[in-house]
């Protein structure tokens, strides 16, 4: 039987199979989900981003149990930072989610970023595809531990999960541009600790800033993941978002935006191959290096020539 | 470019120990490897499991309680049932010599002792993952 079959029927060998293809860009996995595509859209997506160390992965494994409990079955995409010298990784989110490995109804699956700098790794994007054609309810995807400006996750994902923790700052953190604005739930957890009271007060007064709220007010939910403090009413936040999202119509328009999203990116990673490759056996601009250096050529004319002779 | 070798570095069974596992894990970081590591007493069911779901090249199981004649061709045995015995299973910890011939014949691929230097698994992987 062919994988995409196997994947379509939940096979968790296929799915982990295909998820590596598509992760070593192999010609199999773009034919594959060309073939899947019809089935994607299925899923509800859930992003999960916030500091290193904020409890994301404790946080998620508790989520993703809660979900079990009302029947519904759960894909887990967990990025970790690769690194930039050696391309090697340890990906560590697995050990918060130990319990749920044998749970039929969960994958989880762990990926390095391979040099992505969004917060997500190149291939997130595929993997979310394949857990999504497989049948999986919900998806997860928790990102790598963010600073301030990884917002890839907001065009990724229906519904975004800002985790904070107490103690990493004051509420000037709090109203800067980047990860705080991509909220549409802000979680403070470590809700035992000195401070929390203090986050939620400055993540409130950071929303009624805001000038342009929609319809959704984004809650703000005090959690401690550790004992399963504020899942359940996380969860009933989570997918109230998910009523607004579908009966508001701004489902579809995130959805929409994400396709034109990976549309462009799809083509600018054509035309990239294509340049690049154009260059490299033609030795492009080489002979030209000289004169640009000494002033008799400027990079914008090779540019124009560049593009005119490769693109046009 | 050359597909990464993805690694699950394991800690079956009770022992606590897992500083070997660390230094290892770290190891195949720097040798470019991806490493997925299930953190602390994993059951032989849940190691099979995450392999599969991370579809990696390579099982690595770190051991020091003993048990090393049980689990490790459990692991073995479990992949095999599932579909997944294409991974190279590679065994470290305190293993005496005597119990590593039984541990091939089960069909783990090497066993590494007290001592080796963390090049050797990193050579032992590349030489024979498939890739």
């Amino acid at each position: 039987m062919d994988l995409v079959q196997q994947v379509r029927e939940g096979n968790k060998v296929a799915i982990a199979r295909l998820i590596t293809k598509a992760e070593n860009e192999a010609p199999e996995a773009t034919a594959a989900l060309r073939e899947l595509y019809p089935d994607t859209g299925r899923a509800y997506l859930i992003g999960i981003t916030g500091p290193p160390g904020s409890g994301k992965s404790t946080l998620t494994d508790k989520l993703v149990k809660e979900i079990r409990k009302r029947g519904k079955t759960v894909g887990v995409i967990a990025v970790d930072p690769s690194s930039p010298f050696t391309g090697g990784a340890i990906l560590g989110d697995r050990i918060r989610m130990s319990d749920l490995s044998l749970d039929d109804g969960v994958f989880i699956r762990s990926m390095g970023t391979r040099g992505s700098l969004g917060g997500l790794s190149k291939a997130t994007h595929d993997a979310i595809k394949i857990l999504d054609a497989a049948g999986f309810d919900y998806v997860f995807i928790e990102t790598v531990g963010v600073g301030q400006s990884e917002v890839d996750i907001v065009k990724t994902a229906d519904t975004t999960v800002v985790v904070s923790v107490p103690g990493l700052g004051d509420d000037i953190q709090a109203i800067k541009a980047g990860i705080m604005e991509i909220g549409d739930l802000f979680v403070v957890n470590k809700a035992d600790k000195d401070g929390a009271e203090k986050v939620v007060i400055e993540l409130g007064q950071m929303l009624e800033l805001n000038q342009n709220m929609g319809d959704w007010y984004p809650p703000i939910v005090k959690t401690i993941a550790s004992t399963n403090e504020g899942i359940v009413g996380l969860v009933d936040k989570i997918n109230e978002h998910l009523n607004y999202l579908a009966n508001s119509g701004e489902l579809i328009k995130r959805r929409k935006e994400r396709i034109s999203n990976e549309i462009l990116n799809l083509i600018l990673k054509r035309v990239t191959t294509k340049i690049t490759g154009k260059l490299s056996e033609e030795n492009f601009w080489e002979n030209e290096l000289d004169e640009i250096l000494n002033k008799l050529k400027n990079p914008y004319d090779v540019t124009d020539r560049v593009v005119d002779e490769v693109l046009l | 470019m050359a597909d990464k070798i993805r690694v699950l570095v394991a800690k079956p069974g009770l022992d606590g120990h897992d500083r070997g596992a660390k230094v290892i894990a770290r190891a195949f970081r720097d040798a470019g490897f991806e490493v997925i590591y299930t953190g602390l007493r994993q059951t032989p069911e849940q190691i099979v499991a995450a392999a599969i779901q991370e579809d990696v090249d390579v099982v690595a199981m770190s051991l020091l309680s003993g048990a090393h004649g049980t689990l490790m061709p459990k692991v073995v045995k479990l992949l095999k049932e599932k579909g997944a015995d294409d991974k190279l299973v590679i065994g470290g910890g305190v293993i005496p010599d005597d119990d590593i011939p039984a541990l091939k014949e089960a069909g783990v691929a090497e066993v590494f002792t007290p001592g080796t230097p963390t090049s050797v698994p990193i050579e032992f992987i590349k030489t024979h993952v498939k890739k």
